[in-house]
């Protein structure tokens, strides 16, 4: 066997660990049954219908969607005047404020749950929708302040100057030459809070998971205390919103760069 | 751009907001867990401001010993299962066309994102008697029966590479993509087999970033609080877990908040270690 045979062999071993929790759930999704067989019998998309159907599950959807779009929008809006500045300005205290931003994503998960906790129970807004909305946008404002910042880096500083000197104040400069060649990466950043948003489980479930159902929180207790092929349904709903998100990325960013950067940010 | 220090208050606006966000909804959260930590819990699920170290004495206990060394042992082996396996793919990836390239990326991605929930019950139902890998098994004729492997350790450990995975395979891609090509040609020119050449030269050149990747794994694998509640017994339950545990079902936010205290700490170490290590790679 050649080498090249070896190296595909490896990557399609992966590959197929990797896909395989992804088919087990397509398989639950698409299964007629309510329990699964192997081999599965029958084929119906029902259970996707019930996602709109059954209220429980229909308002967890909608409460996850409002918040992941909600939080990343207040994220970006964090983020971008923060990557703005520490791009603008030489600040001797730039880097803890950068590291401040990378905190919440770097640390356990669990952590940051617990903080938001104490702090939302000292305020009396515990289990509160907005307190969800705060919380998803702190911990997830890593991402599109690492991507705005990479967006940042990437202009060509001979065409702010031009634009100064031709008389544009730093108001046009900013919204005529800054603002368009960032656009792109502040979409990114929006789209990665979104995706990791609508997945998120500990910091939702601790700050408002007995009030606010989403859809992760409304998977761990049907999963606990009352199996249904729903769950899986959604699921595959989650996972075609991030192939379709990270796929748009590609096709209309540089994923390779974003990426490469992303861990060079965070040291 | 990176001209100048911002002097007037009009320069400085941009600033405000974000800051004010930052310190009133991340510092002051963890402010507040820092001085419950010290806080004594009462009867009925409260607390009350005083200044014990009670919270952090428990630690030395022989059952929180047992969770600490266990997520810890756990957190490593799964670390190093993870690099291991990583470590050689991120390598043939970046070896890989561009187009290729980005495919496996939006796939990581999207499996990176996917939820503790999903790829608990995922697993779980993989390793199920009922619906499992081992039915496929015995339909090959490679086992006898079919049988349950979840819950168990190694269900938990599976679980934890899979999450672990993609996370670990990012964060080695950077410094790979980097990673000179002319230094593997050369050394096969010189005579070495490929496997030889990555033996020496990849591995070589790349130590610092399999330390660092190493540690991050250990640290997000530290953080898994779902999977062992969902692929493992509960003497299986991590620190992760403890936490969450007491806080919510057994009302005991002080000692949950000296747990996450003290995982932050850890944590923090084990960070600032890589950051040695990034310094270390931009110096030599």
């Amino acid at each position: 066997m050649s080498a090249a045979w070896s190296i595909r062999l490896f990557m399609g071993a992966v590959g197929l660990v990797l896909a395989a929790p992804l088919l087990v759930i397509g398989g639950v999704a698409l299964n007629e049954g309510r329990v699964l067989h192997f081999p599965p019998r029958g084929f119906s998309l029902q259970w996707f219908v019930d996602i709109w159907r059954d209220a429980g599950w229909f308002d967890a959807l909608i409460n996850s969607l409002s918040v992941a779009t909600l939080s990343a929008c207040l994220a970006v809006s964090i983020a971008l005047p923060l990557a703005y500045f520490l791009w603008r300005w030489r600040v001797r205290y730039a880097a803890a404020l950068y590291t401040l931003g990378t905190a919440p994503f770097v640390l356990p998960p669990v952590i940051s749950a617990l903080g938001f906790l104490a702090f939302w129970a000292t305020a009396g807004l515990y289990g509160d929708y907005l307190t969800v909305v705060v919380s998803h946008a702190i911990f997830f404002v890593t991402l599109p302040m690492v991507t705005i910042s990479l967006g940042f880096q990437s202009i060509d500083r001979g065409l702010v100057e031009a634009a100064a000197t031709m008389g544009a104040t730093p108001r046009q400069v900013f919204r005529t030459i800054v603002f368009p060649l960032v656009r792109p990466y502040i979409v990114s950043g929006f789209a990665f809070a979104f995706v990791l948003s609508l997945n998120e489980y500990i910091v939702a479930y601790m700050v408002a998971g007995f009030t606010v159902e989403t859809l992760p929180i409304k998977i761990f207790n049907s999963l606990r205390y009352g199996y249904t092929p729903v769950m899986a349904a959604v699921a595959v709903v989650f996972v075609l919103v991030a192939l379709l998100v990270f796929g748009l990325i590609a096709r209309f960013g540089d994923l390779p760069r974003l990426l490469g950067a992303l861990q060079g940010q965070e040291k | 751009m990176r001209t100048g220090k911002p002097r007037s208050l009009a320069e400085h606006a941009p600033l405000i907001y974000p800051a004010l966000m930052l310190l009133v909804f991340f510092v002051i959260p963890f402010g507040i867990m820092l001085a419950v930590s010290f806080f004594q819990r009462v009867q009925g699920g409260f607390y009350e401001p005083s200044f014990t170290l009670d919270n952090y004495g428990r630690f030395l206990s022989a059952f929180f010993g047992n969770v600490l060394g266990f997520s810890l042992g756990l957190s490593a082996l799964a670390a190093v299962i993870c690099v291991g396996l990583a470590f050689p793919f991120t390598y043939l990836l970046t070896r890989l066309a561009r187009r290729r390239q980005i495919a496996w990326l939006v796939f990581l991605l999207s499996v990176l994102s996917l939820s503790e929930v999903i790829v608990g019950f995922a697993w779980s139902t993989l390793l199920s008697r009922s619906a499992g890998i081992s039915n496929l098994l015995v339909a090959v004729g490679l086992m006898a029966e079919p049988v349950s492997w979840s819950p168990g350790f190694a269900a938990l450990l599976i679980g934890m590479c899979y999450l672990a995975f993609p996370y670990t395979v990012l964060l080695l891609y950077p410094s790979l993509v980097r990673l000179d090509r002319e230094l593997v040609e050369a050394a096969m020119t010189m005579g070495a087999s490929p496997l030889r050449a990555f033996f020496t030269v990849v591995v070589g050149a790349a130590r610092n970033a399999i330390l660092s990747g190493l540690i991050l794994a250990f640290v997000f694998t530290l953080g898994i609080y779902l999977l062992p509640q969902l692929l493992g017994r509960p003497q299986h339950w991590t620190i992760s877990v403890m936490i969450t545990d007491q806080t919510i079902y057994q009302s005991n936010l002080p000692f949950g908040a000296a747990m996450a205290i003290f995982l932050m700490l850890v944590s923090l170490a084990l960070i600032g270690l890589t950051l040695l290590l990034g310094r270390q790679k931009a110096a030599g």
